[in-house]
């Protein structure tokens, strides 16, 4: 009985027939939602608690607070913000849909503009992080102006650091994706890249579900 | 069996290259084993010492070996040591050397990944015992409970103890990912889930545990180091915050620790009972259950740790209530052992003894903890040296026991050549007996009262005659720790020569050469059993590498026509680069921050890393084939 495989040259196919690197993002995930638990938690442990203004949701008045503070949360704006990032998600499906299927009969020829234009959605998705992040620096600027910085009371510690990590994410997910397409731009992505992309998507769909969940405790819910 | 028979081959010989440059590049998980190993051996000599130091302060009553904030700094380092620096990477050390063999696979999944662990750890390692040479040591004991660690520490310490440990968390986290996808995608063909080699179960529990826990201590830390370094209010009371925040995290985290220290060691004893019990592991299914029971219920039973801060009945029952279940898939395994070994064919090899020992004083650990799981228990025991008793029945007699069961079973395979018996009975016999006149009087000292972290006790208080005990017996395991080192140096050189199977081990791990070729398998094995190398269908697996009978040599990777990974010094580089930004943060130490030093320094190294980090991903792996 021949019980020993004649694979003594090349690598051995993988045990689940996934890439290695597809394996090791999602237990990369699994330890950002931890990440991501432990700071939304102590948001919610700590929501209401402040001493001092201003507050989320609510004007703080003297005595509380020196002069008349109003809530400080903008909440159209980032609702603004929120769809940006969100439709950034859906660019990132274009632009791997486009990886996959480049060089397909009836996909787009590969040019800069073009619903099968991977660049272009690459692009796309960069852009729209980075507006994110504009809005996310408008409203951390405006806050500062407004009396709250991450010292000023529990919610000023909480809410920074909370959307702080987020940004910090989405910054390295900019990055990220601006690598992509440099090396778009200079050799092109194709389908034998699309894990390339791939593991970039889930990580950007990652941080863009994790923004729901603080958009909704931060602002949504008073 | 090894037989003086077979011809000497030199360990060495199996590398193509051995300088200096050819380790700090190097990709191959045996060799970042080897240096884990090591490492951690340095660092469990700098933890002994620091306990020796303590208990000749507690020798006698009112001692005055060391000053009140030299014992303060000499407790917190003692334990950080030991958790972080010793257990955790001799750990790592195992799963390095043995995960790959015991699957089957050439290497880890992400080679280059593996060395930055590796560097990461002995970086941050050295970093935290960097305070020593500014006299400022962390001292706020190895959980750093606020605001102890906040407002009542204006030095130094507390900023190498977090920074620190923010470190060696990047190291066992990148670790973590790497084995999850190593076990779950590089199995040799037919070894399914439950074929798969016990300890390589319990590593594959632990990295899950690892990623799911170190996350939490992550955040407390970086609340921490905001409370310091910017004033933010996390743990502030003035400001509406709590200091119990940091209690529950750090023990959500802090408590799969544990598990994350005694389930390897758990793991290498289930490997070393069976073999020499002759005997397959007793209820193989049950122990690998048991083990993802544990680590499942781990999370749920931190705030055990807490009673005494006063949490209310309910609290307290529902956390009581999880400790005491968490003791059920314990014992499990504790009887399973026992099964393995009841009717087998016994054969006291130190490795053995070592691994009955686990047996024997974890159970006793256990049931001291069985015994604090209850709450108005604990509030009598709580800080008390019966806690220190207790935890130290389990991590030094058991995971520590378990280790080096691990290291006498494995040398072998790892070095060709085996450890001396004779000096390793008297390496074991005197740290079993050091080990008990250690800690067995410790319970009567901590049921009498006597505290936790306190640096003299006054005498008259019947507390001498335990605590003089426990000094001699601290003496003693000196000793057997110096010969188990002599023991581990000296075999290398003078070691029997063990051939491909000394132990006849039943995992695939002994059907290949001793030391293992830099490409493990030349031929990747097809598993058709649990126990391959006992299973009498397959014979033919005992002479699994067709190149080379005992004693020929090795064809190298080229030769065979492998592929294997290029050495690097990248991760090296991104490592230490990724230290001097952890250690730039130093200059924000809040009695005289100089944040535009910090920044600068942050920013520069950040950019060294992401350049390197960039470099090292755009280069391949491999040479193009």
């Amino acid at each position: 009985m021949a019980t020993t495989a004649v694979v003594s040259q090349g690598h051995p196919p993988t045990s689940t027939g996934l890439d290695h690197r597809k394996v090791a993002i999602w237990a990369f995930i699994g330890s950002e939602c931890m990440l991501f638990t432990s700071l939304i938690s102590t948001y919610l442990i700590y929501k209401g608690r402040s001493v001092t203004g201003p507050f989320p949701h609510e004007a703080c008045s003297p005595p509380q607070c020196a002069t008349e503070l109003p809530a400080i949360l903008d909440i159209p704006v980032t609702s603004a913000s929120t769809f940006v990032l969100l439709m950034s998600s859906l660019t990132m499906v274009l632009a791997l849909a486009a990886v996959e299927n480049k060089g397909m009969p009836g996909w787009g020829t590969g040019g800069w503009l073009g619903m099968g234009s991977s660049k272009l959605w690459l692009l796309m998705t960069a852009l729209l992080g980075t507006t994110f992040l504009g809005f996310q620096a408008y409203e951390f600027t405006s806050f500062v102006h407004e009396g709250l910085t991450i010292k000023t009371n529990l919610f000023g510690s909480t809410f920074f650091t909370l959307t702080g990590f987020h940004g910090a994410h989405v910054t390295v997910g900019v990055l990220w994706l601006l690598t992509l397409l440099a090396i778009d731009m200079r050799r092109g992505l194709g389908p034998k890249d699309a894990l390339l992309v791939d593991i970039s998507a889930l990580y950007w769909h990652f941080v863009d579900v994790v923004w729901i969940v603080i958009f909704t405790v931060v602002y949504l819910i008073q | 069996m090894a037989t003086a028979a077979a011809a000497p081959v030199h360990p060495s010989s199996y590398h193509e290259e051995n300088g200096i440059w050819s380790w700090l590049t190097t990709v191959d998980h045996k060799r970042i084993g080897a240096l884990y190993l090591y490492t951690a051996m340095l660092w469990f000599f700098v933890g002994g010492f620091e306990a020796l130091l303590l208990r000749m302060q507690l020798h006698g009553p009112n001692g005055r070996v060391v000053s009140a904030e030299m014992y303060n700094m000499l407790f917190t380092m003692h334990g950080t040591t030991m958790v972080f620096l010793v257990i955790m990477p001799l750990s790592a050390a195992f799963f390095n050397l043995l995960i790959p063999l015991q699957i089957g696979a050439r290497d880890v999944a992400f080679p280059r990944l593996n060395a930055f662990s590796y560097w990461v750890y002995l970086f941050g390692s050295l970093f935290m015992n960097a305070s020593w040479l500014v006299g400022a040591a962390p001292d706020g004991g190895w959980f750093g409970y606020t605001p102890l660690t906040s407002d009542y520490s204006p030095g130094m310490n507390i900023d190498f103890w977090m920074l620190g440990l923010q470190i060696l968390g990047v190291s066992s986290l990148a670790a973590a990912f790497n084995f999850i996808t190593t076990i779950i995608n590089m199995r040799a063909p037919g070894m399914n889930f439950m074929r798969m080699p016990i300890f390589t179960w319990m590593s594959f529990v632990v990295q899950f545990l690892l990623v799911l826990a170190f996350p939490v201590i992550t955040i407390a830390l970086v609340f921490l180091q905001f409370d310091r370094f910017f004033g933010t209010n996390f743990y502030q009371t003035s400001a509406g915050g709590d200091p119990l925040l940091w209690q529950h995290l750090f023990w959500i985290f802090g408590h799969p620790e544990v598990y994350i220290l005694i389930l390897p060691a758990f793991g290498l004893v289930s490997e070393v009972l069976p073999t020499f019990s002759r005997k397959p592991l007793f209820g193989y299914p049950v122990m690998v259950y048991s083990g993802i029971l544990i680590a499942f219920l781990g999370f749920g039973v931190w705030a055990h740790h807490m009673f005494a801060v006063g949490m209310g009945p309910i609290a307290d029952t529902l956390f009581a209530v999880t400790t005491l279940l968490i003791g059920i898939p314990t014992g499990v395994k504790i009887f399973n052992w026992i099964f393995t070994m009841w009717g087998g064919d016994l054969r006291f090899t130190v490795a053995m003894k070592f691994a009955i020992a686990l047996v024997a004083l974890f159970t006793i650990g256990g049931i001291s903890g069985i015994m604090h799981a209850s709450p108005p228990a604990d509030l009598q025991q709580t800080d008390t040296y019966f806690i220190v008793a207790h935890f130290h029945y389990v991590l030094f007699g058991g995971s520590m026991m378990g280790l080096w069961a691990g290291i006498y079973y494995y040398y072998p395979k790892f070095t060709g050549r085996l450890m001396s018996e004779r000096l390793g009975n008297w390496h074991f016999w005197l740290m079993f007996i050091g080990m008990n006149l250690t800690f067995m009087p410790m319970h009567w000292a901590g049921l009498m009262g006597m505290p936790r972290r306190t640096w003299v006790f006054d005498a008259g208080q019947g507390l001498e005659v335990f605590n003089m005990m426990s000094s001699y017996g601290a003496y003693l395991q000196a000793v057997a720790v110096l010969l188990g080192a002599w023991n581990l140096w000296r075999s290398r050189t003078t070691g029997a020569i063990a051939g491909n199977d000394p132990w006849g081990g039943p995992t695939l791990e002994w059907s290949i050469p001793s030391p293992p070729p830099d490409y493990n398998f030349a031929t990747i094995p097809n598993v058709t059993s649990r126990y391959p190398m006992w299973a009498a269908k397959s014979p033919e697996l005992r002479t699994d590498v067709p190149h080379t009978g005992e004693g020929e040599r090795v064809k190298s990777a080229k030769e065979l026509g492998i592929p294997m990974p290029n050495p690097s010094i990248k991760p090296l580089l991104a490592s230490g680069f990724m230290t001097l930004m952890f250690a730039s943060m130093l200059p924000m130490h809040f009695s005289t921050p100089r944040p535009t030093l910090a920044v600068v320094g942050i920013i520069t190294f950040a950019i060294l890393m992401t350049l390197t980090l960039y470099s090292w991903l755009l280069t391949p792996l491999e040479d193009a084939h």
